[in-house]
């Protein structure tokens, strides 16, 4: 729940994209036993995993699942998640990509001081971040969907900076950028015809990230008195727990489903996006390679 | 600092910087200038984390150490979270976190290291399970205390099972609401957590090693013993770290759970937010903020020299 989850998801997202996992296993294994210890660990896993949701799908009754959708407020507080979401995805946008490219292109000493300070938001506990936001923000923002559009930008950084970086190291910016100079096309442009199209992978997974952290944060946005999807949810447990926990488990179900395809179609088109290496939980030994772009 | 180009050019000259000096490109600023400017490109990017990450962090630690109807300096917050009952949230949360670290921890890498060498259907099992364990992390709150209390609560489906085999949990001292039941409870997000973050490392064991202790004689046993355990171990660790900053700053989960029955940090500061305050303690949640960061600190470094260590063999 921690936003370390959100960005651990995004990395690995990133990683199945850029690197699919191959049929068959490296050997580190031992081969040639037949591996009873693999299936009792996936069983036990199995059994800790569905059967709190069987238990729950089989309290709540399988009529709830239909009747979510037309629950008071369900709408209203889908709209406003959505809204957020977009507002979140192109401030982001707007400030990371430049940024970044900027960084790549002028600044390349500078990633390091940039990757620490992206990776802040995601080892500060959001409840600290927000009582620090109710504490300095104007009287206005606050109770509004205004700051937490704001604030998911700072939780969405880390991730949102360490795709693009990873993105554009696997492609030649600098011929990029140059040959589209040369043609004549302002900054502006070349962002958004000959980068961004380079950066499909990238920008992919790191909307995907946004959108998931916009319709599932719920420290700061009940903090912030804002009923975003995640507070509905809960609000209305105190009416209806059955509906709302139906909501949450379709949630989730969907989000995997979606998660897969994604996985699924988008790794068949990795190949052409290049393979750059993503290390995300790694601190890399050597610095000598930041210099390189 | 003495211009090292100047002092080529005119070798005799004790002068101040500047003095009688043509510049070679006259267009072109003075190199610090030129950085200067340069940084100018990472203004926007600056304003925003200044404005919305370091202002709002150094206001809880001014916070922390102000009498908040004076407003002078004081040590009374910090004191009064050092005692009592935010003592008592201390000591849980951190009693909490260190059994909801540990546990997922090796469960989450016996899982990631069965569907990391599975392999028949190998490539489909582990993009199900990494994407469930992204899905799963992910989730918590009321929800999430719902599923285990439709489970596991005192006349719930499984214990009911339980029951009927035998085994009667609730006899046994479990409860869903206490330390022990809560960390039940958080493995179910800490779990796939560990997986995704212990995956890479993983990832970087290499074949080689397995098969050159297996050609000169070593058994399963020993290469985990003296190659992949040591190999692993820094990395696993620093996992731990992770994992602990994790349930560490859990708040949706533990408030839906436990609603107070259990003094835990982020709930005490998340009621104090919501305005339960008694006059003269406003400022009391931004002591404990403040403590919460200086433990996740500790963390984060224990976890950078960890990796270091660990990036020397994994990369």
């Amino acid at each position: 729940m921690a936003p370390i989850a959100r960005y651990a998801q995004g990395v690995s997202i990133l990683r199945l994209l850029r690197r699919p996992p191959q049929d068959g296993a490296p050997a580190i294994a031992r081969s040639g036993k037949f591996p009873v210890w693999r299936w009792v660990i996936l069983l036990v896993a199995g059994v800790y995993f569905l059967l709190p949701l069987y238990a729950a799908i089989r309290f709540a009754g399988f009529k709830a699942f239909g009747s979510v959708f037309t629950q008071p407020g369900f709408a209203e507080a889908l709209w406003t998640s959505i809204q957020i979401s977009a507002m979140t995805w192109i401030i982001t946008m707007a400030l990371m990509l430049p940024t970044t490219i900027y960084v790549h292109l002028r600044l390349p000493r500078l990633r390091a001081v940039l990757e620490s300070i992206t990776i802040l938001p995601i080892v500060i506990p959001p409840i600290v971040l927000t009582v620090g936001v109710l504490q300095v923000f104007p009287t206005q923002l606050k109770a509004t969907m205004w700051l937490l559009g704001i604030e998911y930008v700072i939780l969405a950084m880390p991730f949102a900076y360490r795709s693009i970086d990873a993105g554009l190291r696997s492609i030649d910016l600098k011929t990029l950028t140059e040959a589209s100079n040369n043609l004549g096309a302002s900054w502006p442009q070349t962002i958004w015809r000959v980068i961004m199209p380079n950066l499909g992978t990238s920008l992919l997974s790191a909307t995907v990230l946004i959108v998931a952290l916009c319709l599932g944060e719920f420290t700061m946005a009940s903090l912030n008195l804002v009923t975003t999807f995640p507070v509905w949810i809960v609000e209305f447990d105190q009416l209806n727990a059955n509906i709302s926990t139906s909501a949450s488990i379709f949630a989730l179900v969907v989000t995997w489903i979606f998660l897969m395809l994604i996985v699924t179609l988008g790794s068949r088109r990795s190949r052409r996006t290049g393979a750059g290496e993503v290390t995300l939980f790694t601190v890399t030994a050597n610095t000598k390679t930041i210099g390189e772009s | 600092m003495a211009n090292t180009t100047e002092l080529v050019t005119a070798p005799g000259s004790q002068a101040g910087p500047g003095a009688g000096r043509i510049p070679r490109r006259p267009a072109k600023l003075p190199p610090p200038l030129q950085a200067a400017v340069r940084l100018l490109g990472l203004v926007p990017f600056a304003a925003y984390v200044v404005v919305g990450l370091f202002i709002p962090l150094i206001a809880v630690l001014i916070g922390a150490f102000k009498n908040p109807t004076t407003n002078a300096w004081t040590f009374s917050n910090i004191d009064t979270i050092t005692h009592g009952a935010y003592l008592r949230g201390y000591e849980n949360s951190l009693e909490l976190s260190l059994i909801a670290s540990i546990l997922p921890g090796i469960f989450g890498l016996l899982i990631a290291y069965a569907i990391f060498t599975a392999k028949r259907g190998g490539k489909v099992l582990r993009q199900m399970v990494i994407t469930a364990s992204g899905v799963f992390a992910n989730f918590g709150g009321v929800p999430l205390a719902f599923l285990f209390i439709a489970a596991l609560a005192s006349s719930a489906l499984v214990t009911g099972w339980l029951n009927d085999i035998g085994v009667n949990i609730y006899a046994h001292g479990f409860s869903l609401f206490d330390l022990f039941g809560a960390s039940v409870v958080y493995m179910y997000f800490q779990i796939p957590l560990m997986v995704l973050i212990i995956l890479p490392a993983l990832e970087g064991l290499r074949p080689s090693w397995r098969e050159a202790a297996e050609n000169l004689g070593a058994s399963s046993w020993s290469y985990w013993r003296r190659i992949g355990g040591p190999v692993l171990l820094p990395s696993f660790v620093s996992c731990l770290m992770l994992l602990f900053g994790s349930a560490l700053s859990a708040y949706a989960t533990a408030e839906a759970l436990t609603g107070g029955t259990i003094a835990l940090v982020p709930i005490q500061i998340g009621t104090l937010l919501n305005g339960n305050v008694v006059a003269g303690q406003e400022n009391i949640g931004k002591a404990l903020s403040l403590g919460l960061v200086l433990i996740i600190t500790v963390l984060m470094v224990v976890y950078v020299l960890l990796q270091r260590k660990a990036a020397k063999w994994l990369r």
